[in-house]
């Protein structure tokens, strides 16, 4: 099986301060990520914030071009940014906000934007789009006379399920979903991931969803990558690195997941200064936090390598020639 | 440049204290207003005389004398008949050149929101020219350079604050495709076209007619001026200004040749002013 | 800040150098630069001199070098009507306009912040009442209407003031009065809007709080802050100051340097024109720098920014 997303070797520089007397300092939000995904696999994304997951996200989806690697989508290099072959190439993939109400046109109908995508790329015209339109607001379940309103009268909930139709317009390939719930209540969150977990499902469309919170990607991901300063340090299928996390960081993240019924035992708690990524700590970045800390970590870097089938994680802990110095 | 814009926008909105008192002066800014464009529209009907029809037996009549409501110039044509005639080049100027403003500032402000860089910096530098020269200055110069016309007074006025409208679309457009609904639109695989005229132009047309209602009167002022210095609007057609220009000389002798377009031309400029601050307050509360 | 006061000046160096190109490319569009600069009953000599001094048969890029030299010896032309060299007829005109804009804009600011602030300071009262409505009429009524009912008041009905003419100080009044009026409701309105603003911040509210007396608050809290904005509309009113004058002194024929570009457009002069339109520019270029270097010494902003560096 050919992947359907494959990056290699993703750099995202962005430029720091910058004044007429000091040379503009370079900040790598993205350092050197290569993933793989196939169709109708949903990866997760992990990482706090400035962990550079969004902007990973972004090149994934081709909005944003890497400063340095490359994209393949279905093995073929992403397209010039906004060449008309990579708006065409938009019918493939789509993207869903953190923010329903700023991804929104307040000053168009609901059944108007969904049906946007069916006319940009010539898909559906008239009755047909109509149809259409209605089709997928039953399918995100929306009400059928919901479709005359305006963004600013629906609920978050309700805006994100107009989101998310919209970006199955087209019936996409990939899907990929930043942040979708967190601007939610939580009582909503439920019912929005539950939702793109059938959709998902239901139509093997590839997910790439990225999300601070564990809980979440649990729920509806195959696979997670955990992000810290812009570079994966461990990815496996959910359910191992739920139950054996190996990366220091990882285990900090899943100590912190409540379990229903238990009380939070063994919990790690981070120390130090959440990272900045315009200040990168020399070796592995994470290692002024990490209570296992070799001296080999603050000189190098951990490379990501592969420590069980399908499994890979970046810790000098995990290397055998080093575990001798942690007992 | 965005504080700058908020606070010229802002200022006229002090109006705002007056009309809650009084909210009566909109409707009566609005009603004037309606007197003006029906008047612009209806001239040739409504005009109880021709123009150029001089009556030398009846020079410098004053107002409200039988058959010439207003009085008679010094070549005893109607003074009513020309005040009609007078609105109606006025406004039709005013109008042409708001749109024309309008349209080339907010092409410029999308222009420069598009492609960032070199383009935003020539229209910064287009922007510093203007407002190195005042407009009448700058206009006078032209005029000078290539004669007055009708289509040169238009296209010269046409010019007059497109600045405004660059600056708010500009910005309007920036912070939409930075975060939201336009950088949306472009991830669905929409042209620049579609995103600019099916998106973004309306959600920026409130903020840009308000904008509107500024530039009016101030190209009303600044055509009647330079028609009053007779370098705009020439005889035998006739504005605002170059009667009160004309009626200048007669000042001593037959006021009412120049009190009348004089009037109008303040009760005009008030009008929209105070229609303007009212359409801002409902149309778009950003924009203070 | 000196890169801030370096941008500004490059800027300005710019927009001067637009303004010259302006005037180079108009006056070119126009016509024959020869016959328009000296006239068009010029002798051929002095045209055929002219041409060769001017380059005019050279290649455009050639004759605009010769142009921008030319202007850099302040060398405009001749008049067409006196055959005096442009600048200095210019020159001469300039202390009577000055005489007018600067009396001007001291009432203005005189005038106009106090009655703004004091506006912003006794919301609701009569006299914020009357500001807005004075300050409103100051919009709407033309300088041109302004001035001649002026004159048909005081010169013609009382008899109280000359009406024209530049012969004592009596004949100042009239032109600065009207001219005034516009500036001082700008003023009053921008003050009072930015002094509202300004009172309305949370500084504000706590300097009340602590305890700090209602004179020291407005004085050392209030007014510093509402001076930033209120500086950057002086550097727009220089502009309507200039342009004022061009409409006033043709109204009062007031012999400055608006009337003078009012008669050398009627008779296309245009040596005169080019000059003037070159002068001016220098002088609103000069005031908007002030402008913007006073902004820069008042917004500690810009200050904390120097000190970053």
């Amino acid at each position: 099986m050919t992947a359907l997303l494959q990056a290699r070797g993703l750099v995202r520089c962005y430029a720091g301060q910058k004044s007429l007397f000091t040379k503009p300092s370079l900040v790598r939000a993205v350092d050197g990520v290569d993933l793989t995904l196939n169709p109708g696999e949903t990866l997760g994304i992990v990482g706090e914030s400035g962990s550079g997951k969004s902007t990973l996200g972004r090149m994934l989806l081709g909005i944003d071009a890497p400063t340095e690697g490359q994209v393949l989508f279905d093995g073929q290099p992403m397209p010039a940014l906004h060449s008309a072959p990579w708006r065409a190439l938009r019918a493939q993939m789509q993207f869903v906000y953190q923010d329903p109400l700023a991804a929104l046109d307040r000053r168009l109908t609901i059944a108007r934007q969904i049906g946007e995508p069916l006319e940009i790329h010539g898909l559906a015209t008239g009755a047909e789009l109509a149809e259409r339109v209605a089709e997928l607001m039953a399918q995100v379940g929306l009400r059928q006379d919901q479709g005359a309103r305006y963004p600013h009268e629906l609920s978050g909930g309700q805006r994100q399920r107009v989101i998310i139709a919209r970006a199955l317009a087209t019936s996409p390939r990939l899907l990929v979903c930043d942040e979708p719930v967190s601007a939610l209540d939580v009582s909503i969150q439920a019912q929005v991931v539950n939702l793109l977990r059938d959709l998902q499902e239901r139509h093997g469309i590839a997910m790439v969803f990225i999300s601070h919170d564990l809980k979440v990607v649990r729920n509806i991901c195959d696979r997670v990558a955990v992000m810290y300063l812009g570079r994966i340090v461990e990815e496996a299928s959910s359910d191992q690195i739920f139950a054996q996390p190996e990366h220091p960081y990882t285990q900090a993240l899943v100590s912190s997941v409540p379990v229903p019924g238990k009380r939070l035992q063994g919990r790690i708690l981070l120390k130090g200064e959440p990272p900045n990524p315009a200040q990168r700590p020399a070796g592995c970045a994470f290692h002024p936090r990490c209570a296992a800390a070799l001296q080999i970590c603050a000189q190098s870097v951990p490379p990501l390598q592969p420590t069980a089938p399908a499994r890979r994680a970046a810790c000098h802990l995990l290397d055998a020639s080093h575990a001798g110095q942690a007992a | 440049m965005t504080a700058q814009a908020t606070n010229i926008t802002a200022a006229p909105s002090l109006v705002r204290r007056l009309r809650i008192r009084v909210p009566l002066l909109v409707a009566f800014g609005l009603a004037w207003l309606g007197l003006m464009v029906f008047t612009a529209v209806f001239a040739d009907l409504i005009r109880p005389y021709d123009v150029t029809q001089m009556d030398l037996s009846a020079r410098l009549v004053g107002p409200l004398s039988p058959g010439h409501l207003l009085g008679t110039d010094e070549l005893g044509r109607d003074v009513l008949s020309r005040l009609i005639q007078s609105i109606r080049v006025s406004l039709a100027i005013a109008f042409g050149a708001t749109l024309l403003s309008a349209f080339f500032g907010t092409t410029l402000g999308f222009l420069a929101a598009q492609f960032r860089g070199v383009v935003e910096h020539l229209i910064l530098v287009l922007a510093d020219f203007q407002a190195a020269l005042p407009f009448l200055i700058l206009s006078l110069a032209v005029l000078a350079f290539f004669g007055s016309s009708m289509v040169l007074l238009v296209g010269l006025m046409g010019f007059y604050g497109w600045e405004r409208y660059a600056r708010i679309s500009r910005g309007l457009a920036i912070s939409a495709g930075a975060q939201g609904y336009a950088s949306a639109v472009v991830q669905l695989g929409a042209k620049p076209s579609r995103v600019y005229l099916r998106h973004i132009l309306p959600n920026v047309a409130s903020t840009l007619i308000v904008s509107m209602t500024l530039t009016f009167p101030e190209i009303i002022l600044m055509e009647s001026g330079l028609s009053f210095l007779g370098l705009g609007v020439q005889p035998p057609e006739s504005s605002l200004g170059n009667m009160v220009g004309f009626g200048r000389e007669y000042l001593t002798r037959a006021p009412w040749i120049m009190l009348g377009p004089a009037f109008v031309i303040m009760m005009t400029t008030l009008s929209i002013s105070l229609v303007g601050d009212w359409l801002r307050d409902k149309l778009d509360p950003t924009i203070r | 800040m000196l890169n801030y006061f370096v941008t500004r000046l490059f800027r300005a160096v710019l927009t001067i150098l637009l303004v010259m190109t302006f005037a180079f490319v108009v006056l070119r569009l126009s016509g024959d630069p020869a016959s328009i600069l000296l006239g068009p009953d010029a002798p051929t000599d002095s045209i055929a001199a002219f041409r060769a001094r001017w380059g005019l048969d050279d290649p455009l890029w050639k004759q605009y070098l010769a142009y921008l030299k030319s202007i850099a010896q302040l060398d405009f032309g001749v008049s067409m009507r006196d055959r005096s060299p442009a600048i200095d007829l210019v020159l001469e005109r300039v202390p009577a306009t000055l005489a007018l804009t600067v009396p001007t804009l001291l009432i203005q600011l005189g005038v106009g912040i106090p009655a703004g602030v004091y506006a912003a300071l006794h919301r609701e009262s009569v006299a914020d009442r009357g500001v807005i409505m004075l300050s409103i009429f100051g919009f709407t009524i033309p300088s041109f209407v302004m001035g001649l009912v002026l004159v048909l008041v005081f010169a013609v009905t009382l008899g109280w003031l000359p009406s024209g003419g530049q012969d004592s100080w009596q004949h100042a009044i009239l032109p600065i009065a009207t001219m005034s009026v516009g500036g001082i409701g700008i003023l009053a309105r921008f003050s009072r809007s930015a002094m509202i603003e300004v009172m309305g911040q949370p500084y504000i509210r706590t300097a009340m709080a602590k305890g700090l007396s209602w004179r020291d608050v407005v004085w050392k809290h209030a007014l510093p802050n509402a001076s930033v904005p209120i500086v950057t509309i002086v550097g727009f009113m220089v502009g309507s100051l200039i342009a004022g004058a061009v409409v006033v002194e043709s109204i009062f024929s007031w012999p400055g340097i608006g009337r003078l570009l009012i008669v050398s457009v009627s008779n296309r002069d245009l040596a005169v024109v080019q000059c003037l339109l070159l002068v001016i520019a220098s002088a609103m270029v000069i005031a908007n720098l002030c402008v913007d270097f006073a902004y820069g010494l008042l917004d500690p902003r810009l200050r904390a920014k120097a000190a970053a560096h």
